[in-house]
């Protein structure tokens, strides 16, 4: 039988006090890592035992909202969804996300990401302002059209690719995967019109020109989105513009109400059993 | 919109460059085992019966153009993404793209100026 | 008061990588690397080869000054740079723009990534480039 007994492992925390500390500074605790604990399981054992102000984001504890991103053991990963043994090391190191500056301790400040992402429109641009605040009918759409954006709307926003780029590691005003991947699954669905206005941001330098398909924002995503296809695919769509060789086609339209399908013989409904008041 | 149409011809000249540089590696330092024959390539009669074809000025003026563009564009993004202010980012286009063009203008007299180059006047 | 947040970002740090990313990774870092000596060698080729245009004299001199041992090196290196940068610079032709990274899916874990996709032809690369350099040093070693 498996030897389930559990084992002392090192977590490797990088802290850091705003006001107090210059510099973030490892400090390490020694916990008992049972199997199946994940990294996010440890941290609230150091908390309770040993560090009661240690600060982190966390919350469905399923790997589903994307706050408990970190750098665990030198690579992003969500810490509810990295298993302690999976890592195959003594020492668990925990640091805060790179490329973002830290709030505190492994809190890292995820805004300059937000607001990029605000400004490349993520929802549907259409004409029909009408329809889109007070909605008759659904937009048709085939399964076919909702493959090409669906992997992009797996997203969760936790910015592990984003730690994980290159570009983003020096350069501040490139978009990012994670904006850049969300552009393209808007550009992807058949019920949005926004290219044009999109464009504006995506053809200038903050755009995906300064992607170089390291890969890496693929290779840490936690959840199979592949935001380096999203960006290539960005590329030939921007290209195939420039070229004036991309096919337009209209945004999907609103869905007609089926015709002759009412059946004539359905019988009344009783009486009502619940009076009002 | 201007950096869409950069990388555009950034990727263009890539491949101008595969062709023509790949022609040139080939010619200069596979020679022997390709079995091209004839006198050596840095001999000063080859050099000049080259100065002598339209073809081989033209290809090298294309080429020289391709091959700026492409490494001035490259060398760019890596300043670029240095993250320099707003003055040194002006300063890196206009320093490079004045750069690139002196090269190109000084690269182009040379292979025109050769005795006995062949000019479209000239032939 | 609010505290301001500490910076974080790893600078060429990044460019590098930690030593436990993926290999696509380092072929971006030695694409960077090949294409910068190769400019600064082509740099240099163009004041060289511009002898030409002072006539028999000046050529051989130019050549003369250019074929010491140190210079056959280096130029065997600018040719081996130049095997990895061009038929690395295809790959990333086709990948950026738009082939080869394959069409978006329903992610299942373990997921299929565009990455996972390239990665015969990113193989097929090394192993190219690895023959043009050895090619190339054939020539410049053993029969020029």
């Amino acid at each position: 039988m498996a030897d389930t007994s559990p084992r002392q492992v090192t977590f490797r925390l990088r802290r850091y006090e705003p006001g107090n500390d210059r510099q973030p500074r490892w400090e390490d605790h020694r916990v008992d890592a049972t199997p199946g604990m994940t990294v996010l399981d440890g941290l609230w054992k150091v908390k309770e035992l040993g560090a009661p102000s240690l600060a982190w984001r966390s919350s469905c504890r399923m790997g589903i909202c994307g706050s408990c991103g970190m750098l665990v053991n030198g690579r992003p990963r969500l810490a509810c969804n990295t298993q302690v043994t999976e890592l195959r090391s003594d020492v668990v190191a925990v640091a805060p996300l790179p490329n973002f500056d830290i709030v505190k301790d492994l809190v890292p400040d995820l805004r300059p990401m937000f607001a990029t992402h605000r400004g490349v429109l993520p929802y549907l641009v259409r004409d029909d302002t009408a329809e889109q605040e007070a909605p008759t009918r659904e937009y048709r759409q085939t399964p076919h059209e909702l493959e090409q954006y669906l992997q992009f709307s797996y997203c969760i926003k936790c910015g592990c690719c984003m730690a994980a780029c290159p570009t983003v590691a020096t350069d501040p005003r490139y978009s990012g995967p994670m904006p850049l991947g969300q552009a393209q699954r808007y550009d992807n669905d058949s019920r949005d019109a926004g290219f044009g206005a999109r464009r504006e941001v995506l053809a200038r330098g903050s755009g995906p020109w300064r992607c170089h398909f390291a890969g890496e924002c693929s290779q840490v995503c936690p959840k199979g989105v592949d935001p380096a296809k999203a960006i290539q695919l960005m590329k030939q769509d921007l290209v195939l513009d420039l070229l004036r060789l991309r096919r337009r086609r209209p945004p999907a339209a609103v869905a007609e109400a089926p015709h002759g399908t009412r059946r004539e013989d359905i019988p009344a409904a009783p009486p009502r059993t619940v009076t009002e008041g | 919109m201007r950096d869409r149409t950069l990388w555009t011809w950034h990727i263009g000249a890539g491949v101008v460059i595969l062709v023509l540089l790949g022609l040139h590696m080939a010619i200069m330092h596979l020679g022997s085992t390709l079995g091209i024959s004839g006198s050596e390539p840095t001999a000063w009669e080859s050099v000049a019966a080259r100065a002598g074809s339209l073809f081989f000025t033209t290809t090298y003026v294309l080429l020289l153009g391709a091959a700026l563009y492409h490494g001035f564009y490259g060398l760019r993004n890596i300043l670029l993404e240095l993250n320099p202010g707003p003055g040194l980012r002006r300063t890196i286009d206009v320093g490079l793209s004045v750069v690139g063009l002196a090269l190109f203008a000084f690269g182009t007299w040379a292979a025109l100026a050769a005795p006995g180059a062949a000019t479209t006047m000239g032939g | 008061m609010e505290s301001r947040p500490h910076p974080n970002r790893l600078g060429i740090r990044g460019w590098v990588g930690g030593g436990r990313w993926g290999f696509e990774r380092y072929l971006y870092t030695l694409h960077r690397l090949t294409g910068l000596a190769l400019l600064a060698y082509f740099a240099m080729h163009i004041f060289v080869t511009s002898a030409r245009a002072l006539g028999p004299g000046a050529w051989e001199q130019a050549m003369g000054a250019v074929s010491g041992p140190l210079f056959q090196v280096g130029e065997y290196l600018v040719f081996a740079a130049f095997a990895f940068h061009a038929v690395n610079g295809i790959r990333l032709a086709i990948l950026e723009l738009g082939f080869a990274v394959g069409r978006p899916i329903e992610p299942v874990y373990p997921y299929q990534t565009s990455v996972g996709r390239q990665r015969r032809l990113a193989r097929a690369v090394l192993m190219i480039a690895a023959v043009i350099a050895l090619w190339g040093g054939l020539d410049f070693f053993v029969l020029g």
